[in-house]
Order: structure tokens, then sequence, then C-alpha cells
């Protein structure tokens, strides 16, 4: 696969999109049986699902904190996810893309209201097309309410970038493999608080106070899309909330 | 061990001073040492304060990634060994050298500082592997700047040794490993609402959050990674960017 002679032309990336749009958003919770909660994240083609099982007593017990409950969160992609298949199991990127997960989390959570006990969040990303972390950062925050563990708020993730010399909402397939920077970031609700924010490729100061700009929009109109996603599933009278 | 509990670092924080009496942009003493180990291929012992780290570079042959046939590869890895502190334990790297590891990775892979394809032997089959091995000996807090700052200059010292009938001769050389860029690693602590840098143990144990910007030589920005739980506001990623940036500049003269 070469490079791409250009990705975005009069304004418009590959896929048709300006350059502060969405790939499609899907948003579902609720979605599986056994989990506690749980729920779907889509940015076009990437595809997160996350589970969240807990407050459980916390195993193995030496783990157990008398004061507060203990948070774990595993980032893990599926095999078929992506064109080369992923050797199943942990590696260096998933042990680091769950340990900044969990600790963007931890903002929210009420920890001292469940002590001794262990809340999992497990994010497993079925396909991937770039932004596959902030897909699932979206879908454990919104799992973690659907389990019903209290929280401050929720955490809105998205991801910006540079490509072509253009700062981008939404980094997209191509964009992540070819473009110039590509940043991750979240922010508790839609307040001004980062609790996420990576950054790879050479930018300068400027386009990249401009990237945060535009993430801060870019995660304010995610919150929204979350928020509506429980007022869709629990209209009045629609669903039994108590089932 | 620590010799300040986290109220004590806090309130003294918030009346502006630290325990160490440095002012909250200052470093601690630095020293960079540079070939320290002669086995190694480059290598490079950093301190700051007490913190203590040994960088050793080792090159090895072997296949290029599929998409990207014409490059060497760069491996950083970074190990807690139990000589370091009392809270590190024997065993493989867990996540927190992970992440120091990726963080020191991204700052060199991202400036692009390496000139990967001056490593390639033979396209798609055979290319020369940096493998940046980060050692810390001793633990008094900002392992991640101390660690960054020994991999630059230990590659900067780096040679290729030379490669006879498919088998490296080691002790003889050929070159230098072609570094063009100097990236340095500044990170950033948030304590108490208050912006810091070079925390020591003491102040890491009373740590909100920490943000790791990687510099170049333009003072350009090349790689980002926020840590910690707690929060960054915009003003204050701003000021962590300017930051970075100034003492960035006076951490590459220690190196170049």
């Amino acid at each position: 696969m070469g490079k791409k002679a250009k990705m975005i032309i009069n304004g418009k990336r590959l896929d048709g999109r300006s350059l502060e749009d969405f790939r499609p958003i899907t948003v579902e919770v609720g979605v599986l049986k056994s989990a506690e909660g749980s729920a779907v994240f889509k940015f076009g083609d990437t595809y997160a699902l996350a589970a969240v099982y807990g407050p459980r007593t916390m195993h193995p017990r030496h783990l157990q904190d008398p004061q507060r409950a203990i948070l774990r969160c595993r980032y893990s992609m599926a095999p078929f996810s992506t064109n080369e298949r992923v050797r199943p199991g942990v590696n260096r990127r998933s042990v680091e893309i769950s340990k900044v997960l969990n600790e963007a989390l931890s903002n929210v959570v009420f920890f001292e209201d469940y002590p001794k006990t262990g809340i999992d969040v497990f994010v497993e990303i079925l396909q991937a097309d770039a932004s596959t972390r902030c897909a699932g950062l979206n879908a454990a925050a919104l799992a973690l309410v659907e389990a019903g563990v209290p929280i401050k708020d929720l955490i809105s993730s998205c991801s910006v970038g540079k490509v072509d010399g253009e700062i981008v909402l939404d980094i997209g397939g191509d964009e992540d493999e070819f473009g110039e920077v590509d940043m991750a970031t979240a922010t508790i609700g839609n307040e001004d608080k980062f609790v996420l924010l990576q950054v790879d490729g050479i930018i300068t100061k400027e386009d990249f106070f401009k990237l945060l700009d535009l993430a801060r929009k870019g995660c304010a109109e995610i919150y929204e899309r979350q928020k509506n996603a429980f007022k869709e599933k629990y209209k009045a009278g629609e669903i039994d909330v108590e089932s | 061990m620590l010799k300040a509990s986290e109220n004590y670092v806090r309130k003294l924080i918030d009346e502006g001073m630290r325990i160490d009496e440095r002012k909250f942009d200052e470093y601690r003493t630095i020293s960079v040492e540079t070939n320290v180990i002669k086995k190694a291929e480059g290598s490079a012992r950093v301190l700051i304060g007490n913190s203590n780290v040994l960088v050793g570079v080792k090159m090895s042959v072997g296949e290029p990634f599929p998409d990207t046939p014409n490059e060497g590869v760069l491996i950083v890895n970074a190990e807690l060994v139990p000589v370091a502190s009392p809270t590190f334990d024997p065993g493989p790297p867990d996540e927190t050298a992970i992440e120091m590891a990726r963080i020191v990775d991204r700052g060199i892979r991202e400036s692009k500082c390496i000139d990967l394809e001056k490593l390639c032997m033979e396209e798609d089959k055979k290319v020369w592997i940096v493998n940046v091995d980060i050692h810390v000996l001793d633990h008094d807090g900002n392992l991640i700047d101390a660690s960054a700052l020994a991999a630059i200059a230990a590659l900067l010292t780096a040679n290729i040794p030379k490669y006879e009938d498919e088998k490296i001769v080691y002790g003889e050389y050929e070159g230098k490993i072609p570094i063009r860029d100097v990236p340095i690693a500044v990170t950033i602590a948030k304590i108490s609402n208050k912006l810091l840098i070079d925390t020591n143990l003491e102040e890491e144990n009373a740590l909100d959050a920490r943000i790791t910007i990687a510099t170049n030589e333009k003072e350009e920005i090349c790689a980002i990674q926020k840590g910690g739980v707690g929060f960054f506001t915009t003003d204050e990623i701003k000021q962590a960017a300017d930051l970075s940036i100034k003492k960035g500049k006076e951490l590459r003269q220690l190196v170049k």
C-alpha cells in the first residue's frame, strides 16, 4: 500500500467528510445480557464494545482496598479486527492503552461507595479503523453508567489530527497511517478537563493549540451523543426500567 | 522511605515551595556521561538528582516490518530493576515500565531523529535493529525525563558494528548510527493545581497528573503523553507546552 497522493481535496476528505465532521457515529447501551453494563460505540468502521462487571468482591483478595473500590480496565483488539491479524493476548500497546483508559475513567468513579470491591471494565475492539481507544473509552463510560456504577459525569473522547496540512476531527482509515499528526483526547463531560491526551507526530505549538480547541468541540459533541443514547433507550413508557 | 508525606508536599506547593527548595521550573542537577559500557554499541548514564538511569544501545540484524521494508527497526525497552527501588519487583516489565518505554520510544520515533532508511541492508529482507535498553538503577522520581535523555545521549554516541559473512563483528565499527535531530522529553507534573517539573519521589507520591512533551530542535512538538489520574485544562496544557520547549532547549545542550 503506497501513500495516497492527496488525502484532502477542496476541503473534502477521502470519505467525503468535511474537515470538522465525524464519521457516522453509532451508540447503543445495554447490548449484552451477562454484563451488568454494556455499550457499543462506533466511529464509522471502528467498532468498540465495552462491558462492565461489578462492583463485585475483589479477587485476588490481597488486592482489596478496605476504603474504596478498585477499577481494572482491559483494552483488547479482536484478532480479525485489522487487515493483518492481531495476535490474541496482551501486548505492549494494549497494556499502555488499558492504563491510560483506566486513568481517564478513574476521574469520575465514586470509589468510596464500594469498599473492598473490584469494578472490571472490558473493552473489545471488534473492528479497527483508527481512533479505537477513543471509541473504546466512550463505550466504557456508557457501560459504567448502564451498570449503575455511581459516576460524577461521563468521559467523552474523540481524536483530532493533522492530515495534508489541515487540522481535522476524527482520524479515520488511511488518515491514521499517512497523516502527519494523530491526537487522542478525552474530557470529563463537556468540561475543559482533559483526562486523556496522546499525540504522535511533529507539530508546531500553534497548530497543537488549534488541535486542542477542536478536540474540546469534538468531545462536547460526543457527550451529547452519549446522553442521547440513554434518553433514547429509557424513553418514558417505552421500556420497563426495572426489568 | 519517603522523607515527606503527601500532605506536607502539597502544603508546601500551595505556598509556592518545594521540599528541596527548588523553583517550580527548576531541574535538579543533571549529569550525562556517555560511553560507559564498552560492550554496548552506544551507552549513556544520566543522573537527575539521585535518579540514575543507564541506557545501552545494542545493534542486531533482522527483518524489517512489512509496512516499512526499507527501514531499520527501533525497539525501546525499559527495565525497572529491583536494585532501583523497594517498590520494583523482579519479573517482566509491568505497565509502568511498558508505558515509560513507549513514551521514550515515541519521542525518538515521531521526531524521526534516526535516519532508519540508512539502516536498511537488503530491502524486505535484512535491516539493522536498534535496541535501546533502559535500565533504571536508582529511582528518585522523574524517570521518564532521565530515560529519554539517556536514550538520545546513547544513540548520539552509538556505532554500527562491522558485518561480515552474515555475522556481526563486535568491537569493530563501520560508522555511526545516523542521527539528524535531538528530541528532548520534559515531564510537567500537576500537584495541588500547580504545574512543576522534575518531580522527586516524594512529589511523585503526591502527583495528580503528569504530561510528557517531547520537542525537537526546531522547537516543534513530536509526542505527548498525559499520565496519572487527574486532568489538565487547555490553559494548563498550553503552559506545559511552553515550558517543555523552554526546558527542552536547556536539556539539549547537555547531550550535544
